[in-house]
């Protein structure tokens, strides 16, 4: 346990350390013209890329119409070369077409900053499909996210939101791509492959054959885990010894899950001149975060009980769907990072965890928030944030308000929308697959268990997460146009109405804030703010976890 | 149609830097500075037959070899994966209970669970020392060699990964079984 401890702190600690300096860079390659910050010079070449319409100021709406349009190209993209994989170079292994279906499920997947894999990348995917096709989508999508949270904090500002076209550049050049090369370097002297050979085929031994697929790894895993991605170069993800060939390539993969998101708040808190403010938020998150990795450690700590009745030595935790390289307590850590961000990736195989342990992962997905995806989780914060001060304010009878923008009927009824929408698309369609042979014919384990598979993909799904309990046969025609769908509307509903938000909120004018405003920098803002993310998140999923993990550890653990 | 312009042009643009220029940058710095293992650690005999991968596990059944972590892919490594069974499920303890017969283990002499739960990806190519320390017996026999020197290439193999957040030291099953044929490889 003491080891458990100091591996969780030196990782947290480390990022937390590292996530300070970072969000200051961002906010300068972000909003380099931002209240006393020098433009930094790129603004012009990303406007020459980008053509004549970068150059104007855009409202809401035009921000919008622009993330929108930027996707759709992205989708056909990513969707033609998908289709078109046979007849494209880099393709050692000869794979072949992806079907209709499943080349959906994947476009959206990897548009939606997603990363749900139906498939297995050694299996379908050609080189050039995984690097120009996904791997560019896990830069891209990621760089919507930086762009929306930039927009979202200079219209918080008082300022005008900027132009789409050239944040997106912003965040793809200056922040993405510097720090996947500094990854990408640092995962090749870990110990992963980046090769354009195709796979060897090796004779063991003793006589057997093996055949053993290989590629681009480093580049591809670098930005994965860095854009709160996570669909992995192979089918099993991080687990996968070339994929995560050490502990200190897990190391260093487990801080670029979270240092991003951690950084984000603290651009947020720059942008808007309130780092105090952006302080209390991180705690916040910090503390539901913390919650969950130590329930997650703690229930992975008990042995697996399928092994109780035979004469197996267990001393050390529930080891099925682990690799030995990472140490104990490595899986349940990244289980809960990866689900409190949107990444996704996996070092352990989630249906394998300890029931309650897989319960840690879903609330993440649930709340969504902390410190949740890059730029988006923040975002998903904005609108608790909303609701939290406008139940504050009812409660003492006062005009609720949030940095001076008054908070009214319309802007809580957005944010609302946007997060119950979140538990309607979960448990509508957990509801649907578990009444029909389209998710009860798909599954790997039977019972509760069975459940949880439904409900843990829905909530991935809606959480633009991309992990699974990955028993379930999922590449069927059902689970790829749902949550495909459910992808991209989980995607957009939570862009959009923030933005409209901010469009309403700056239609008015902004109060000074005096000694009767409700402070968002002290214990009191933290303690709602917690309150309002834990009865409006967590507990609208509580009947939904009692049927899936709950009922699996308390009717079926001895 | 302005929009749709402006996207093109920066799709261009990012796929050329970073699809291109970042994957080219990438691969020349493994090829320079870790040229072995950018190519997945390949072992090749010195007749230039491919083993397999130190990275990877591979099958061994023979009583004479280590042994690796059962693979719910059969250590397939062109299309790996785990159980994803839960704990709570028999298919697992069905399994387990396969294994502890393979490995002949009693209630005096336990089996390490390792030994008895397979991995993520079905392809981990370490065991414990502790495991390894298991097979000594079965090994030494088959190859009519002295335990004691099955258990120092144990110890001389066995390593910790991550330092002090590991104190359980690992040994990787592939490399032993390479020490003990005494193979000649690149």
């Amino acid at each position: 346990m003491t080891q458990a401890i100091l591996f969780v702190c030196f990782i947290l600690g480390g990022t937390a350390l590292l996530s300070w300096p970072l969000g200051r860079y961002m906010a300068w390659a972000m909003d380099p013209a931002g209240g006393q910050g020098k433009p930094n010079g790129f603004t012009a070449l990303f406007q020459a890329i980008g053509g004549s319409v970068t150059r104007q100021e855009q409202g809401w709406k035009r921000y919008v119409v622009s993330l929108l349009g930027f996707n759709l190209v992205l989708f056909v993209t990513c969707f033609a070369i998908l289709a078109l994989q046979q007849y494209l170079p880099l393709n050692p292994d000869a794979k072949t077409a992806i079907e209709g279906s499943l080349n959906f499920n994947t476009t959206a997947s990897f548009v939606a900053n997603t990363n749900l894999q139906h498939y297995s990348g050694e299996v379908v995917m050609s080189y050039f499909s995984q690097l120009a096709a996904l791997m560019w989508l896990q830069f891209v999508s990621a760089a919507v996210g930086l762009a929306v949270l930039a927009a979202l904090s200079r219209g918080l500002a008082g300022r005008a939101l900027g132009n789409f076209f050239v944040d997106v550049q912003r965040a793809t050049f200056l922040v993405l791509l510097p720090a996947a090369f500094i990854v990408a370097v640092l995962l090749l002297l870990t110990g992963l492959p980046m090769t354009f050979h195709g796979s060897v085929v090796a004779t063991t031994l003793e006589g057997i054959q093996q055949t053993i697929a290989r590629g681009p790894v480093a580049a591809f895993v670098s930005i994965k885990q860095l854009g709160t991605n996570g669909g992995g170069f192979f089918g099993p993800n991080s687990t996968h010894p070339l994929e995560n060939p050490s502990f200190w390539s897990n190391v260093v993969q487990t801080i670029s899950i979270i240092i991003i998101p951690m950084a984000c708040v603290w651009m947020f808190g720059r942008i808007i001149g309130r780092m105090k403010h952006a302080a209390v938020l991180f705690t916040v998150m910090l503390i539901l975060m913390g919650t969950r990795i130590a329930g997650a450690v703690g229930f992975e700590s008990v042995p697996t009980q399928a092994f109780n009745d035979l004469p197996i030595t267990q001393d050390v935790g529930n080891l099925e769907g682990k690799e030995l390289r990472f140490g104990a307590s490595a899986g349940p850590l990244w289980a809960v990072l990866t689900t409190s961000t949107s990444n996704g990736s996996v070092n352990a195989m989630h249906d394998s965890l300890n029931p309650l342990t897989g319960m840690m992962p879903m609330i993440g997905m649930w709340l969504n928030e902390d410190f949740g995806g890059v730029g988006v989780g923040m975002v998903n914060m904005f609108l608790y944030i909303i609701v939290g001060v406008f139940i504050a304010g009812m409660m003492i009878g006062r005009t609720p308000e949030y940095l001076g923008w008054r908070v009214e009927a319309k802007e809580v009824k957005f944010a609302m929308m946007g997060l119950l929408s979140h538990g309607f698309f979960i448990l509508v369609g957990t509801a649907i697959f578990a009444a029909t042979p389209w998710g009860a014919a798909t599954l790997n384990n039977i019972g509760p268990h069975g459940f949880s598979e439904i409900l843990y993909e829905f909530s991935s799904a809606a959480a633009n997460n991309g992990s699974g309990f990955e028993g379930l046969g999922d590449n069927t025609v059902a689970w790829n146009i749902a949550t495909g769908l459910v992808m991209l509307f989980a995607r957009f509903i939570p862009i959009i109405l923030p933005l409209a938000i901010i469009g309403s909120l700056s239609a008015k004018r902004r109060a000074t804030e005096s000694s009767g405003t409700l402070s968002v920098e002290d214990g009191t803002f933290a303690g709602m703010l917690t309150a309002t993310v834990i009865i409006v998140g967590a507990l609208t999923f509580f009947p939904a976890a009692t049927l899936g993990p709950i009922a699996e550890h308390v009717t079926l653990m001895k | 149609m302005e929009t749709l312009i402006s996207s093109l042009r920066i799709t261009v643009a990012t796929m050329a830097i970073c699809v291109g220029a970042y994957s080219a940058a990438v691969w020349a710095v493994g090829r320079a500075v870790t040229p072995d293992t950018a190519e997945a650690s390949i072992i090749t005999r010195a007749d230039g037959t491919v083993i397999g991968s130190r990275q990877l596990a591979q099958a061994f059944t023979q009583p004479r070899y280590f042994w690796p972590r059962p693979s719910a892919v059969d250590y397939n490594g062109a299309g790996a994966g785990g159980s994803n069974k839960s704990p709570t499920s028999t298919d697992l303890t069905d399994r387990a209970a396969q294994a502890v017969a393979a490995y002949g283990a009693t209630v005096e002499n336990p089996l390490p669970a390792e030994l008895a739960a397979a991995s993520g990806a079905g392809l981990d190519p370490h065991i414990t020392e502790r495991a390894a320390l298991y097979q000594v017996a079965r090994i030494a026999q088959a190859r009519n060699i002295p335990a004691g020197q099955v258990e120092k290439l144990i110890s001389d193999k066995a390593f910790a990964p991550g330092g002090v957040f590991t104190p359980e030291r690992i040994v990787n099953v592939l490399d032993m079984n390479l020490a003990l044929d005494n193979v000649q490889i690149r």
